[in-house]
Formats: structure tokens, sequence, C-alpha cells
């Protein structure tokens, strides 16, 4: 390995963020992030969007679902800049978002790619990805317009 | 007070109260800290363990009814129950006691709550970045979709639904300080509060580091509280032969709603509305016999002083983002319309899950109160979505 490399490698260390907890519920949700999708559960029965995932529609009590792809825009419904207590998985201060997605679902997430400064409710939003630790991934969000190179 | 609404209402009476001191290291386990409540509350009473023979908690409590019943010494326990729903649940002993009392279930129920909540195993306010794949007996799996995004602690989750409550009303932090400054005058004459003797002014509030910006500074939360208190409860008729004066518990409810959350409560519509606690005013507000303008004294919980104010809205003392006038206007404090957390509240006293909140209640009615409002007669205890109203009309 040359120096540059070992350079290169200090200034790009792995994730640290937290991997989500994976569950039989929840798993589809986890995976597709990996891969970059940020999807959700839609009733066989009645077509119900639900999130957070769980097992039953609450509406027609169908079991059955299918994993059907969100347009990853939305709204920003609430934030708060988070400076104490402070996580080493994290750097501060957080930005903790409520994002509600085109489709009527809500997320908590983070936003990134804006100023605490900047920050508006019902600024419009787009996802991205962030990696955590053990490869996993979470969706995050930035203004729209904010540019490519993806939230950092 | 007759209840028209439920047929256990006002046949349930607090008799006993006990609590330990309330510090930042007790130094012992919380099975021994119960103890002392217990056995205090016991002592309040005119009554001995042998007497109980019902114990309600909270799913979150660490001790366990089995070590407490060999350790205080309880022959048989007939009726016992927890609480979920974290801090929000915390009135709901109040309901689980009565019920079980006015129905026969048990005579003499012991509600007891023991908590390290600053020297345990996990600072209670700390971060925390483990979910549980099963709730872990603390009432919901949310947490999961908080902690991957650095959304740790309860500040963190109330946080979210506080900055939209600011924002639909056009709330600023000086507003909700001004909340805390009442609340905090009454801890500095509290012996029992962490906040006795230390005087707090609005200027210190806004001085104070953020913990989550724009609502939540270090002054609007509540202790981190090693301690316990317990609340004995038994039928009206026998509270008549002992020595306190008996504290009716004359209304008690609960309101969870679909799709509410404990503390990371997101996925309902409306955040800047706590519809649980509409839900639990339209009940003890409805047939129990009681109206607003009863209420002479109001323990509220406040984990968070921006929840104060938005519950002061939907328990229904003020309209939608009125909350900021009311409390500007003093109604808080003891001259004020609603005097509010007379034992300086969560943030001021200290937090044994709201629990303690019901102790100052009863103090209130019994007029031993440190903060004595004069003529207290009813006092409304609620926390998010429980709640009851305490009488000795």
């Amino acid at each position: 390995m040359t120096a540059a490399e070992v350079s290169s490698a200090a200034v790009r260390p792995l994730p640290t963020r937290p991997a989500p907890l994976l569950t039989d519920d929840n798993a589809f949700f986890w995976e597709a992030a990996i891969e970059g999708r940020l999807v959700v559960q839609r009733c066989h029965g009645c077509g119900r969007l639900r999130h957070p995932p769980r097992p039953m529609c609450p509406d027609c009590l169908s079991l059955e679902f299918e994993v059907v792809p969100l347009s990853g825009r939305g709204s920003l419904y609430s934030y708060a800049i988070l400076h104490h207590p402070r996580h080493p998985a994290f750097d501060y201060p957080v930005i903790a978002a409520l994002v509600d997605l085109e489709e009527g679902i809500r997320l908590v997430s983070n936003l990134s790619g804006v100023a605490a400064a900047e920050i508006e409710i019902g600024m419009e939003l787009e996802v991205g990805f962030e990696g955590t630790e053990n490869g996993g991934a979470v969706p995050v969000f930035r203004p729209i317009g904010a540019g490519e190179g993806g939230p950092s | 007070m007759s209840a028209a609404g439920s047929s256990f209402a006002g046949k349930a009476a607090i008799v006993g109260i006990g609590q330990t001191e309330f510090s930042r290291h007790a130094g012992r386990t919380e099975l021994q800290l119960a103890c002392e409540a217990v056995t205090a509350a016991l002592s309040d009473a005119g009554l001995t363990p042998g007497d109980v023979d019902g114990l309600v908690s909270y799913t979150v409590d660490p001790v366990e009814e089995t070590e407490l019943v060999r350790s205080v010494g309880i022959a048989e326990v007939a009726y016992s129950s927890r609480i979920p729903y974290g801090g929000g649940g915390s009135m709901g002993v109040l309901l689980h006691a009565a019920s079980a009392v006015a129905s026969g279930a048990a005579e003499t129920v012991v509600a007891y709550r023991a908590i390290r909540a600053r020297s345990g195993a996990t600072r209670f306010g700390g971060a925390k970045v483990t979910p549980s794949p099963t709730s872990a007996h603390a009432g919901t799996t949310a947490m999961q979709w908080c902690m991957p995004f650095g959304v740790l602690t309860p500040a963190s989750w109330m946080a979210l639904n506080s900055t939209r409550y600011m924002h639909e009303f056009g709330v600023h932090s000086e507003d909700i300080g001004r909340a805390v400054v009442q609340l905090r005058a009454y801890a500095l004459t509290n012996p029992a509060a962490w906040g006795y003797q230390r005087p707090m002014t609005l200027e210190d509030h806004q001085a104070s580091r953020w913990i989550a910006e724009p609502c939540i500074h270090l002054l609007d939360c509540c202790q981190e509280t090693d301690g316990s208190v317990a609340v004995v409860i038994t039928s009206r008729e026998r509270a008549d032969d002992l020595p306190q004066l008996p504290v009716a518990i004359g209304a008690a409810a609960g309101a969870a709603l679909f799709e509410q959350e404990i503390a990371s409560d997101h996925y309902r519509g409306d955040l800047s509305v706590m519809e649980g606690s509409v839900a639990l005013a339209r009940r003890l507000f409805g047939s129990f016999g009681f109206d607003r303008e009863d209420v002479d004294v109001a323990m509220i919980y406040d984990a968070f002083s921006p929840i104060l104010l938005m519950q002061l809205e939907a328990l229904g003392f003020c309209g939608p983002g009125e909350a900021k006038d009311f409390v500007a206007e003093g109604n808080l404090g003891p001259n004020g319309s609603l005097p509010c957390n007379t034992n300086g509240g969560l943030i001021g006293e200290g937090y044994i899950h709201g629990l303690n909140l019901v102790l100052e209640g009863t103090r209130q009615l019994r007029g031993t109160a440190v903060n004595q409002i004069p003529d207290a007669r009813t006092v409304l205890v609620t926390a998010s979505r429980t709640g009851a109203i305490l009488t000795t009309r």
C-alpha cells in the first residue's frame, strides 16, 4: 500500500452509524435500502400503504402484502437539531427530520446537504442513502436540487 | 363525588403516600428504594404489609412483584398489573387500582415506582443506539426507526413533535421558558425538590445549552432522578377508618390511540396536537361529573416543557395555540387560574415516572403541601394519555 493509499483510507473511515435492527417484519425495508431503493408495504387486499411495517393491514386485516417503491420525494414535516447528549457513532449536531413523502408515508430520518440556518419546514426533499456499520444503509434526505454526489 | 359514567369512580381513595429522598445517586438498589417507599406509604396510611393484597406498577419498572413481596412481607397478592406506554402511562395505576378496589378484586392496592434514572446502568436521558427486537417492556418498538438516525433520547423523540407545534402556532423558546420559570418557583420552596433553593430566571433558561434546537434547552428537561414513590389505595368505606383524610379517585381514564406511539410518537397525522390527551380529557371531563372549572390544582406530566404547553391545550384549559399566552399571564403560578405542578413538577422536583405528581396532588388535597393552594378540593393528575381526578368534595 502506498503512502497516498494509506492517507486516502485514513480520511474515508468506515461508517459508524449503527446498523438498523432487522426482524422478519421489517427486513424488506432495510434490505432494499442497501440496494438504494426506498420501499413501503402495500396491502394486497385493499392497497393501503403502511409504515412502520407490520404484519397485518389495520384496514382489511389481510396478512398479504407487496413491497412497492416510493418516489423518494417529500417535504419536511418537522425537524430538530440535536446537540446533546452525544454518541460517538454520530457527528454533531445531528439534524433529525420527519419527512412526509408524496405517497402519504412519514419517515424519521436525517437531513444532509443543508445548513441549520437554511432548514425550513415544508422544504422539498429527495432521498439518498448512507451506509451503516455492518454493511447496512439508511435513507436520508437532502433539499431537491442540492446537487449530485449524494448526502455527505 | 358520584360517578354517573363509571361504576368504579368515587369508590376508591388514596389513603397513604410514601417516598424516598430524590437524588442523583441513591447508593442502593431499586428494590430497596421501593421497599422504603412502600413501607413509608403504608405507615402513612396506618396499615401494614399484611393489609396489602394488590400491586400495580409499570412495565418498565425494574422491581419485580415477587421480590417486593418477599422483602416487605406481603402475605397474598390477589391482584397485580402493570401499565405500558412509558411515562404517558404513569397515571394508569390509579385507574387499575380504583377498578380493582371497586370490583372487589383487591381491597388494598399499592402503586409503586422505583427508578435510578441517574445512577443506574443507563442514564434515563442518555444516548443509546441499541433497540430491542421486542419492546423489552418499553411499550413500543418504534425506537428502532429512530436510532439509526441518531435520534436516541426521549428529548430527541419529543423534539420532533415540539418543533412542529411551535411552527404551527408561532411559539418560541421564551414562551416555553416562562412555564419553566413558574414551575421552578414552586421547586424553590420544596425541600424534596432538585430545584430547592435554586432560583431560575428566563435568562438562565435561554442561556442554558441546547439539547434539541429550536425547542428544548437543558432547563426544559426533567431531572434524571434516583428514588421511589408509592401510593396506597383502598375502598372509600375502609378509608374512613384510617388516619389520613381520604382522597377519592373521582375519575380515572386512559386513551391510547391508533398509530400513537410512546415518546417516539411520530406517525399520527397532526403532531402539533396531543390527540391522546384530547381523548383523555373527553373521558375525564365527560361522564364523571367534573368540569375543567372544578380543577383547583393541575399536575401535568412535564418530562419536557413543550409538552406541558401542548397538554394545556389538549386538555382544554386553553385553545389550540393559546398556551403561550395562558402561560405568560402567570396562570400556572399560585395566584393563577390553574396552579400547576406545585411541587416543581418533573422538571423542578424530579422524575419518578410521573407518579410523584400523584403524591403532590394528594398533599394538596390533605392541605399539607409546602406550596399549599388554599381550599384545594379537586386535583387533576395527567400524563399524556392517562389521568385521574382526585377530590375531597
